[in-house]
């Protein structure tokens, strides 16, 4: 594994050579894969626990989910609170534009189903019904980026590039349990509508022992190094930890910043740990290298005339193959190891 | 037939105000979705001037009907209608379409008091509606949402969604009306996507549906008195068949389009024929 994230993807063989089960080959993690394999504390359902904490403390919360409450965590508070959760079918748009309306009629709902419907089918809605107008629905959404082996029909590769062009859409891509229960509170608090991306299931619990709190907006400084400067959001914030950790042991000093908050980006932040000399950037994400935290970054640091040394970790601009998550997290450089490998290589 | 706010104005001269309206807006411009104004006025005149509750001084007040304009561009029309009603100033038909005015040729919701949404990306509004009338439930306001949608909007896959999610939730506080002209962008309706009839559809998805003349004034009124009125907890929808351009003959028997050509002597014309008639 080398040069991630060009060039080293094989394309997909073709459908028409026979295969043999691949002798120690991972089995497919299918659709709902959570990232519990990690060897980590985890919490079960962070989002569904946080919005009914929420919801007890404020009338004005209501749930909605197309027909994945059950895989967005949402039907935890469905249960809890059924006369304040709407089941509005497999129908992403109606049930985006209902949200708008009850918005309009002074609810704050949350709104879940899967990034990619979320993104490529309902787009317009979010962009029309809800952002123009500022409406304050939360958009919450589980399968983002790769965490689901299931192929491109639901990895959501590309959803932040969509959405960041979006005025007025606050975009949130929470690390761990903890992160998300924190950022369902956060986002609810923001009078403005939020596309958040969920990771669901078992949720590995990470942030905690760095005394970590969520902030709205905010990029954070998770750990200090003389050597490279990570910039990540999402899971990959717990994937370049581990990769700081063993790239240590070989004497490479490496810092963490982690940027919950895609948009509006910490600028002011970036800019000064990235203006701090001698370091190599690393932006990791989990999305395309097309239009994600990595671009982001990078015009931003042109933009204030910050010329660094850059190097992305994210996924290639190709449809990703199905499999199960772990393989596929490697062959696309967003594990551990490809992380290392990758620094390694840059210096 | 005098409106219910207790005016001597009959419906017909409200509808008449508001083509009037819409006529001298887009003559500000020298164009404008004239044809779809003159067609569905009398069907606002209904909406604003019997069937809906609001005060004109307070566009948001709490127990007002709510009124939502999927269709963008019929934003001429609503303006004539909200400033007939009084919610907004005659003085700004000047402004229709100008620089840093509130009356953009597409309706926003950010731009306009009683503009209730952004319409123009068709197929939201009855989506919207949906979510309003959950809303209002939910707040045991007993306000109506009215969505005025298009017959070209049916072609959206969306409205059908808000269409099924609507008898899902039993929103008997919900009334959409179709304004069917027959008239998309590239031709007629019938020949796009439209060749089965209209309110029998939306019956057979569980809604109380009603086919009118929408240029009928008296048609209309029962039409909205029976929606408003009916008993069983599902939602109702109006299916208004209007003339483009009705109202003023000379336009009337035009070819007719999407977006009609008026000549620039023509707008003093037609203002004309409606004061002559007026004048009767």
């Amino acid at each position: 594994m080398t040069d991630v994230p060009f060039g080293a993807h094989s394309r997909r063989k073709s459908k028409y050579s026979p295969r043999e089960p691949a002798s120690g080959g991972a089995r497919t993690s299918a659709m709902i894969a959570s990232l519990d394999a990690e060897g980590r504390e985890t919490v079960t359902a962070p989002f569904g626990t946080a919005l009914c904490d929420l919801a007890a403390r404020r009338d004005d919360i209501v749930g909605l989910s197309a027909d994945l409450s059950k895989y967005t965590d949402m039907h935890v508070f469905a249960a809890r609170y059924p006369d304040r959760f709407y089941q509005m079918g497999m129908a992403e748009q109606v049930m985006l534009s209902a949200a708008a309306g009850l918005a309009r009629e002074g609810f704050t709902p949350f709104a879940t189903t899967y990034a990619v419907f979320a993104s490529r089918r309902a787009y317009d809605f979010i962009a029309m019904a809800i952002a123009e107008e500022n409406l304050p629905v939360k958009i919450c959404c589980a399968l983002p980026g790769l965490t689901t082996g299931y192929g491109p029909s639901h990895q959501a590769t590309e959803d932040i590039a969509i959405f960041r062009g979006l005025p007025g859409l606050t975009i949130v891509d929470p690390c761990d349990a903890v992160e998300t229960a924190q950022a369902t509170q956060a986002i609810a608090d923001h009078p403005g509508p939020v596309y958040m991306r969920l990771l669901r299931g078992k949720v590995p619990d990470v942030l905690g022992r760095y005394g970590y709190e969520f902030r709205l907006g905010r990029a954070q400084v998770i750990r200090d190094g003389a050597d490279v400067l990570f910039v990540s959001s999402g899971f990959m914030t717990m994937r370049v930890l581990d990769a700081a950790e063993r790239l240590a042991a070989d004497g490479v000093d490496c810092a963490v910043l982690h940027v919950p908050t895609i948009k509006p980006l910490d600028v002011a932040t970036i800019r000064a740990e990235a203006a701090k000399s001698g370091r190599l950037v690393v932006v990791a994400e989990n999305h395309t290298v097309i239009g994600g935290l990595g671009e982001a970054v990078a015009a931003d640091l042109m933009r204030a005339g910050i010329h660094v040394p850059f190097r992305q970790i994210g996924l290639p601009d190709e449809f990703l193959d199905a499999g199960a998550l772990p393989t596929l997290h490697h062959q696309y450089g967003l594990s551990v190891e490809a992380v290392t490998a990758a620094v390694k290589s840059w210096l | 037939m005098a409106d219910r706010t207790g005016s001597n104005v009959s419906l017909a001269q409200r509808a008449r105000a508001i083509r009037r309206h819409a006529l001298r807006m887009a003559q500000v411009q020298g164009q404008g979705y004239i044809g779809q104004a003159l067609g569905i006025a009398d069907v606002l005149a209904v909406t604003h001037f019997h069937a809906m509750r609001y005060r004109p001084g307070e566009p948001e007040w709490e127990g007002r009907d709510r009124f939502y304009l999927s269709i963008g561009h019929y934003a001429i029309a609503l303006y004539a209608a909200m400033i007939e009603a009084g919610i907004l100033p005659e003085s700004e038909i000047a402004t229709y379409g100008m620089d840093d005015s509130r009356l953009p040729m597409s309706g926003m919701a950010s731009y306009t008091p009683g503009m209730e949404i952004t319409g123009g990306s068709l197929g939201q509004g009855l989506g919207i509606a949906v979510g309003a009338a959950l809303g209002l439930k939910r707040k045991g306001n007993p306000a109506f949402v009215y969505n005025l949608l298009s017959d070209g909007e049916l072609g959206e896959g969306s409205t059908w969604e808000a269409v099924m999610s609507a008898v899902q939730w039993q929103l008997d506080n919900l009334i959409a009306v179709v304004d069917f002209n027959n008239q998309q962008a590239d031709g007629p309706t019938r020949d796009a996507l439209a060749r089965t009839p209209e309110a029998a559809k939306w019956q057979a998805f569980g809604w109380y549906a009603q086919e009118v003349d929408g240029n009928d004034m008296a048609a209309l009124v029962a039409a909205f008195d029976a929606a408003r009125t009916h008993p069983a907890p599902q939602p109702r929808v109006i299916v208004c068949n209007t003339k483009m351009c009705k109202g003023v003959p000379f336009l009337e028997a035009r070819e007719i389009t999407h977006f009609v050509r008026v000549e620039p002597e023509e707008w003093q014309r037609a203002l004309a024929v409606l004061d002559e008639e007026a004048g009767q």
